[in-house]
């Protein structure tokens, strides 16, 4: 387990002072300044030797995005774009940073803000964070007043700070979605290339980093790169705010090491399963749209990366959903396909069309009113989805179905043969239409 | 995608101007971006429009059409797009948004939905009788630690049983909401673990100078997955049992000519089997069969196992030598021709 002195996010939970002398003395915005006169290549360097993977669920490399920033302006600013659009079904990291914690995200905006040359930074609140945008816009205010940021302040780099707010669209948190948002437009995502680091926000060079990357980032530049890469395993380093959701005695959100196998996490942090680790079906390893894993592979799994890679699944944002045996397997997922129909943006036709389609069949399959054969229909159209839409969404989509499939087929099958039998009672199916 | 209209002309007022705070607010909304892109305040104004009115009516969408010199068509596609903007009056004194995607669901949403049909109205987005309460089913609030969960204007109800919904719900009915207290409806404090803290227990540990010196570390080896698929799942991989195909999928390969298992040819004999006989080869696959050098009964009756699977992959035939037995077919017929076919299968060849 992960010691205490070790955890980056010192007030997850709210319980200390939460204002900026609060955060001061639990070691934010020390030193600051001093950072920043080692300079962009200093800090950039140190985050690419942190190890540090984006904390967004694609796990890109942070130190890496940074450095895609021109070195050089041509006449036009750079924005950073910080992505707190947190709407993944199982995800509430971001929420617990916004409210509890909010002077690591402030610090960590300037910091990244400064390595990548950006004038001015901005934060994407989703609109139904309101207390968290209200309690974020309270730290920056203090930030402000103290001259943390803003013109002329203490630590030598100007940087502005805004926070902004969407209205309840999951595919704002898709970074093109997120910037189309920002220029007050309907979020649909753009095509890339070009990609954000050459033509972003209003035209301009941007980096769109999610909030727990940039939140970590100082103390990563303060304790150093190799403290941080030496907790976890190799490509897969450091600490991570773990959600725990569903059927486990105590759910919560705990910062732990990355790496921690399934079963320390749940005992440690979660009471166990609820009824009993025998009583376990199976679990959603990193949001919503992550392939379903049976209980007997994730059990000893090392939580990262990697480890959930090898188990066809993903570690996405470590929103861990855990379902026990009473869990309606099917009715879960497709619960997950309405979702993903509600919150497609309409823009590509494999996935509007292909969302809908879905969701109703996984309607029927939880009835069990269907043919043995559309289940390797349903599959088939599930990759025919995948990867032909300009966003990940339509594989988020499709995923989740796939695990199904994959993971509980016979149950689907013993669910159709029930309904064959009972056929009498027959609902009529539903529309095509919306 | 969910087809959203705005409400009818019926229920539209006809202007719309921000009040004194309001417009004060909106005004610092506008001067966060920067010169010719105020457009990027329309989703603030909007919802500072539905904070004022309660839902999004048609002439506050025009009215900060106006205030940011867009044309209509732009505000209205941003209010239709948007889920969270009310396109028609909800209850004056709560409108509870149950969320109901699935870790809510997980730990109950569905009774709460029960409880907000029963108490408010059986469908979503309508009114109760006298217009103070309505309700909705939205999608992930992200608060899923704390499920199940709704949220009433501005706040937070988490932790719930249907029970404190209901209690919850009179409470605003009353017009005493703002009393309810926010956040878990149990004892836990926030996302922390209900039974106590696990971790963040004592504060001094959390103290400037307390924290440790780094230690060195090796060097990590460079990612075995390029990063930009790190997150993707395989799923190239095979999805459901082997047996069961995927419709539309591609052949299998086809085995090649020099494989071992390939079962001999022979030269053309002078007086060749007619394969035809065997029931499952015709005039083409009897073709094929001559051209690997099979062309007598005695041939295809020696065929092992693995040659046969070889024959079946070389036609594509998935399975069909097995299933038709063309080994016991070619036996008999090349013991005694077509009566002896008839005695064993008790048909004619065909």
């Amino acid at each position: 387990m992960l010691a205490d002195k070790d955890r980056i996010f010192t007030n997850i939970y709210g319980r200390y002072d939460k204002s900026l002398a609060g955060a001061m003395s639990r070691g934010c915005w020390d030193g600051t300044a001093g950072i920043i006169a080692k300079g962009r290549e200093w800090i950039v360097n140190e985050m690419k030797a942190s190890g540090l993977r984006g904390r967004g669920g694609a796990g890109f490399p942070t130190g890496l995005k940074w450095s895609f920033m021109p070195k050089v302006s041509d006449g036009r600013p750079s924005y950073l774009v910080v992505n707190a659009d947190e709407s993944e079904p199982g995800t509430c990291k971001d929420r617990e940073i916004l409210r509890h914690d909010p002077h690591t995200l402030v610090e960590g905006c300037l910091l990244a803000g400064f390595a990548m040359g950006a004038v001015a930074a901005y934060i994407y609140v989703r609109g139904e964070f309101i207390r968290e945008r209200e309690a974020l816009q309270r730290a920056i205010d203090e930030a402000y007043d103290a001259k943390l940021i803003g013109k002329n302040n203490k630590n030598g780099y100007d940087f502005e700070i805004y926070v902004h707010h969407g209205a309840g669209a999951y595919i704002c948190g898709e970074e093109t979605a997120l910037l189309e948002s920002l220029e007050g437009k309907k979020g649909q995502p753009r095509l890339k290339p070009p990609f954000p680091a050459n033509m972003g926000l209003y035209g301009c060079p941007t980096t769109v980093n999610n909030v727990e990357s940039i939140a970590v980032a100082p103390t990563i530049l303060r304790r150093g790169a190799a403290w941080f890469s030496s907790i976890g395993r190799p490509n897969n380093v450091g600490t991570k705010l773990f959600m725990l959701v569903g059927h486990v005695n105590t759910p919560c959100v705990v910062e732990e090491a990355m790496g921690i196998t399934f079963r320390e996490l749940v005992e440690t942090h979660g009471g166990g399963i609820r009824g009993g680790w025998d009583n376990l079906l199976a679990v959603i390893p990193g949001g919503a749209s992550c392939p379903v894993v049976k209980a007997e592979d994730i059990i000893d799994c090392p939580m990262d990366f990697d480890g959930l890679r090898e188990r066809k699944s993903s570690f996405g944002t470590a929103a861990v959903i855990v379902m026990d045996k009473s869990t309606d397997i099917i009715k879960a997922i497709a619960r997950l396909s309405y979702f993903f129909k509600h919150e497609s943006c309409g823009q590509c036709t494999p996935c509007r069309e292909g969302t809908g389609w879905m969701w109703r069949v996984m309607e029927r399959l939880v009835r069990g009113e269907a043919q043995k054969r559309e289940i390797d229909m349903l599959l088939d159209v599930t990759k025919q989805v995948e990867g032909h839409t300009i966003c990940a969404l339509g594989d988020a989509a499709a995923w989740p179905i796939q695990g199904l499939i994959r993971n509980f087929r016979p149950e689907i099958e013993r669910r159709i043969d029930e309904f064959t039998r009972n056929s009498h009672n027959v609902t009529p199916v539903l529309e095509a239409a919306e | 995608m969910s087809v959203r209209r705005l409400a009818e002309p019926a229920y539209q007022p006809p202007a719309f101007a921000f009040n004194k705070a309001m417009a004060a607010q909106a005004k610092t909304w506008i001067k966060k971006y920067p010169k010719g892109r105020e457009q990027s305040a329309v989703i603030p104004l909007l919802m500072l429009a539905q904070e004022q009115e309660g839902w999004v009516t048609r002439a506050a969408i025009e009215h900060v059409a106006d205030t940011l010199a867009m044309p209509y068509i732009r505000v209205l596609e941003v209010a239709t797009f948007y889920t969270q903007f009310q396109l028609k009056p909800v209850g004056t004194r709560a409108h509870v948004q149950v969320c109901g995607t699935t870790p809510c669901a997980l730990r109950g949403a569905e009774e709460l939905k029960e409880v907000c049909r029963n108490k408010i109205h059986h469908e979503q987005f309508h009114t109760n009788a006298s217009g103070t309460l309505s309700w909705e089913e939205v999608e992930c609030l992200g608060a899923c630690v704390n499920a199940p969960m709704v949220m009433i204007f501005k706040d937070t109800y988490e932790d719930l049983t249907p029970e404190r919904l209901a209690e919850i719900i009179d409470e605003f009915e009353a017009g005493k909401g703002a009393k309810v207290p926010t956040g878990p409806q149990i004892d836990r404090w926030f996302s922390a673990p209900e039974s106590g803290f696990t971790s963040l227990a004592d504060e001094k540990a959390l103290k400037k100078g307390a924290k440790s010196k780094p230690a060195a570390a090796a060097k990590a080896p460079a990612a075995a997955v390029p990063p930009s698929n790190a997150a993707k799942p395989k799923t190239a991989s095979e999805q459901a049992s082997p047996a069961v195909k995927s419709p539309g999928k591609k052949a299998a390969e086809k085995p090649s000519l020099d494989h071992k298992d390939r079962p001999k040819g022979i030269e053309r004999p002078a007086k060749t089997d007619d394969l035809k006989l065997i029931s499952g080869v015709g005039p083409k696959i009897e073709k094929t069969l001559h051209s690997i050098g099979i062309f007598t009964y005695a041939q295809v009756a020696s065929w092992k196992k693995a040659e046969r699977d070889w024959v079946d992959g070389y036609l594509a035939f998935h399975g069909r030598i097995e299933r038709e037995d063309w080994v016991k077919q070619a036996k008999a017929l090349a013991k005694g021709g077509v009566e002896e076919y008839v005695r064993v299968f008790g048909k004619k060849p065909v």
